[in-house]
């Protein structure tokens, strides 16, 4: 982590090499391009949309009673199941399933909870030694720097800086960067890890309360490999990624790749449901302010979000930021309305890191009024007090400034006259704007002066 | 048909041209607008920094400016849309939910309700429009780039309606550019980056104006275009559909 500095700080120093941000925008707008032509090509996605929306307000309304048919299901097919209330427990339950088994060897795929919960460190604290398996995420780990999108881990780094880790780490030619060439030696790397390990751990986009399934999508197909052959195999899910029923999937996995990346499904939809003989399944299921969130009225549909990441491709901030910069597991516009529900004070500067375009909620699969969100958590931390003194100081001056007519028309008259008369006291480093950008031209009058002398005679 | 001209604080104070292009427009096709010279702002300033709690004497004044009109018309979508989703009043919700259903942005005011199909204006230039997001996503001027739904676009419709007017292509229709109220301040960066980005679709383009139902975009852009010395300028879509073959 780059400490504590805030989106704004962290943005300016992406910004520093503009070739970088450049090819980085023009990388997820691309794929921004792909959603919309494959969005386009499917028949009725609005209405797709809607229903997956639909099933989710239903999912989340009735959050309680479908976790309990989901378990007593899970339960009947022979898999054991956990409920951990933070990150804290949840880390705890998968370190006692490892070291009752004497193992201290896991592979992990498709998992960004187990990422918001630390559970790679954790467990190397304790001497277990955990490989993430998705070929952006096991790029990531080796370069030991977090994920800058849930769907697209690295995708902030250039093939050049891939080779160059890839040299460094598993001895391949310097200068190296041909993507395909470097998948192979990834993937020839990832195979003795897979025939290794004793224990798998998988992220679950879809659990069936019906059935008590779960359903994991890739497109490398490295969860099957992991989970077919291991003699553990566990899964790690937040509360919300409930369908009542099997004939919902067909919803979400239209929707699913085509808000990911504008491929029509994931290569692999695996369904898991109950253990080989011979193997244990372990499912925890994981709050980790999940209810808390259920518990805030304005805020509660984010726990709709099938993360997809659409809404980090769209957003021109996130592509011109990096999502490193949102010093968030889960970053971009959805992670900025998750993100204060944890820590309010942490992640206070989040939902201000957005213009309000609202390209966010258009392209959300299952119709999360994002950007609404956005300007509702705004309010949340300014009531809270999590915002600097100086900046209430100013919006108390300028609320005062407003709601009078006649300070205000002073106030816009001195304000002109400085532009006009002494712009110096304007155009200097202390003002951001004058950074990059002229000031406006101050004109001599205001409307409401030249309606005064000329209105009645227009 | 008694029309309330609002003009949002910083269009009063900074682009006065823009506001009487508005109301010349409107007397043009036959309005009766006035303007209550006691306004000020519509709040969102405060409201979108978080601040919400500290309009409301902001609204209060609002109502009491407007309560008295059959519409309300504004050149600035941002505004416009503020007002309809956050205009409340402790004192008379009534009057604040009165004034939220008739306040119009001026393009829709004149597609809408007015209902115009012919315009007696000249602008014989290449001009790039910029869709503000507000007015876009908020007011849904135009259909979005992201929804799979039939296209339209009301300020084409009346910027087709001028004679010479040449509009441009972009790259990408509705990106935004980058301004976002306090986001211009408190995200310096990335909100020039997004500004100078927006401003090389539309000059790659061809474009020698830009035009937008949002002068605060437009003002953005301004800031970036005459810091980089460039000849392309800015201009509220009310002076280009005022504009007179003379004046042109």
């Amino acid at each position: 982590m780059k400490g504590t500095q805030d989106h704004a700080a962290l943005a300016e120093a992406f910004n520093k090499d503009e070739d970088r941000v450049d090819w980085h925008d023009g990388a997820l707008w691309w794929i921004r391009q792909k959603r919309d032509r494959s969005a386009n090509q499917t028949p009725q996605w609005e209405e797709l949309r809607e229903a997956a929306s639909a099933i989710k307000s239903n999912v989340i309304s009735n959050l309680h009673d479908y976790l309990l048919q989901f378990e007593e299901n899970l339960k009947r097919n022979g898999v054991k199941v956990y409920w951990a209330a933070d990150a804290e427990e949840h880390n705890q339950i998968i370190y006692k399933i490892l070291s009752e088994k004497n193992i201290n060897q896991m592979v992990k795929s498709k998992s960004m909870l187990t990422e918001e919960c630390h559970l790679n460190e954790y467990l190397a604290e304790r001497g277990i030694d955990v490989i993430n398996s998705d070929l952006g995420e096991y790029i990531q780990q080796i370069d030991n720097e977090p994920p800058s999108h849930i769907v697209l881990p690295c995708i902030h780094k250039k093939k050049e800086e891939i080779g160059e880790l890839f040299h460094e780490h598993l001895g391949t030619e310097k200068g190296l960067s041909d993507p395909t060439l470097l998948t192979r030696v990834a993937r020839k790397h990832l195979r003795n890890v897979f025939m290794t390990r004793r224990a798998a751990l998988t992220g679950v986009n879809f659990a069936v309360a019906e059935t008590g399934e779960y359903v994991v999508c890739t497109n490398e197909g490295n969860a099957d490999m992991g989970a077919h052959l291991c003699e553990v195999q566990i899964a790690s899910m937040g509360l919300e990624k409930i369908v009542p029923e099997r004939k919902h999937l067909g919803v979400f996995l239209r929707l699913l790749a085509r808000s990911a990346i504008g491929q029509p499904i994931t290569i692999y939809s695996s369904h898991f449901r109950k253990p080989r003989p011979g193997q244990e399944m372990h499912l925890v299921l994981v709050d980790k302010g999940r209810s808390a969130l259920l518990a805030r009225p304005d805020f509660r549909d984010s726990l709709k979000c099938i993360k997809c990441g659409g809404c980090m491709n769209t957003c021109p901030v996130y592509r011109k930021s990096g999502g490193l910069s949102y010093h968030n597991t889960i970053s971009g516009p959805i992670g900025a309305i998750l993100a204060p529900n944890l820590d309010m004070k942490k992640h206070a500067d989040l939902p201000f890191a957005s213009t309000l375009c609202g390209s966010c909620s258009n392209v959300c699969p299952v119709k999360i009024p994002i950007h609404d969100q956005l300007y509702k958590w705004r309010q949340v931390i300014v009531k809270e007090g999590y915002s600097a003194s100086r900046k209430t100081f100013s919006m108390k001056a300028m609320a005062l400034t407003l709601s009078s007519p006649e300070i205000y028309k002073t106030a816009g008259k001195t304000g002109r006259w400085i532009l006009n008369h002494a712009p110096f006291a304007i155009n200097n480093k202390f003002n951001p704007w004058y950074k990059q950008r002229e000031m406006p031209d101050s004109p001599k009058q205001s409307f409401g002066e030249w309606y005064a002398k000329n209105g009645s005679k227009s | 048909m008694k029309i309330g001209l609002f003009i949002p604080c910083y269009v009063n104070q900074l682009y006065p041209n823009a506001a009487i292009a508005t109301l010349e427009l409107l007397q043009k096709l036959g309005a009766d607008v006035s303007y209550p010279s006691k306004q000020t702002c519509c709040g969102q300033p405060m409201a979108n920094s978080g601040y919400e709690h500290l309009t409301q004497s902001c609204n209060d004044l609002f109502i009491e400016n407007f309560s008295g009109f059959d519409y309300v018309v504004a050149p600035s979508a941002s505004c416009v849309l503020h007002i309809k989703d956050h205009l409340h009043s402790h004192a008379d919700e009534k009057a604040a939910a009165s004034i939220r259903g008739k306040i119009y942005e001026l393009v829709e005011f004149l597609t809408d309700v007015l209902k115009i199909e012919k315009l007696d204006a000249c602008f014989p230039h290449k001009v790039g429009l910029h869709q503000s997001c507000h007015g876009l996503r908020g007011l849904h001027l135009a259909q979005m780039s992201e929804l799979v739904a039939p296209d339209f676009s009301k300020p084409k419709q009346l910027l087709n309606m001028v004679q010479g007017l040449e509009l441009t292509e972009l790259d990408r229709v509705d990106e935004c550019c980058g301004f976002g109220g306090l986001f211009c301040i408190a995200e310096e960066a990335v909100s020039v980056k997004m500004g100078k980005d927006r401003i090389t679709d539309h000059t790659k383009h061809g474009a020698e104006y830009i035009t937008s139902p949002d002068l605060s975009c437009l003002m953005h852009m301004e800031g970036i275009l005459q810091r980089n010395n460039s000849k392309v300028k800015i201009i509220h879509i009310a002076e280009i559909l005022n504009c007179s073959s003379i004046k042109a």
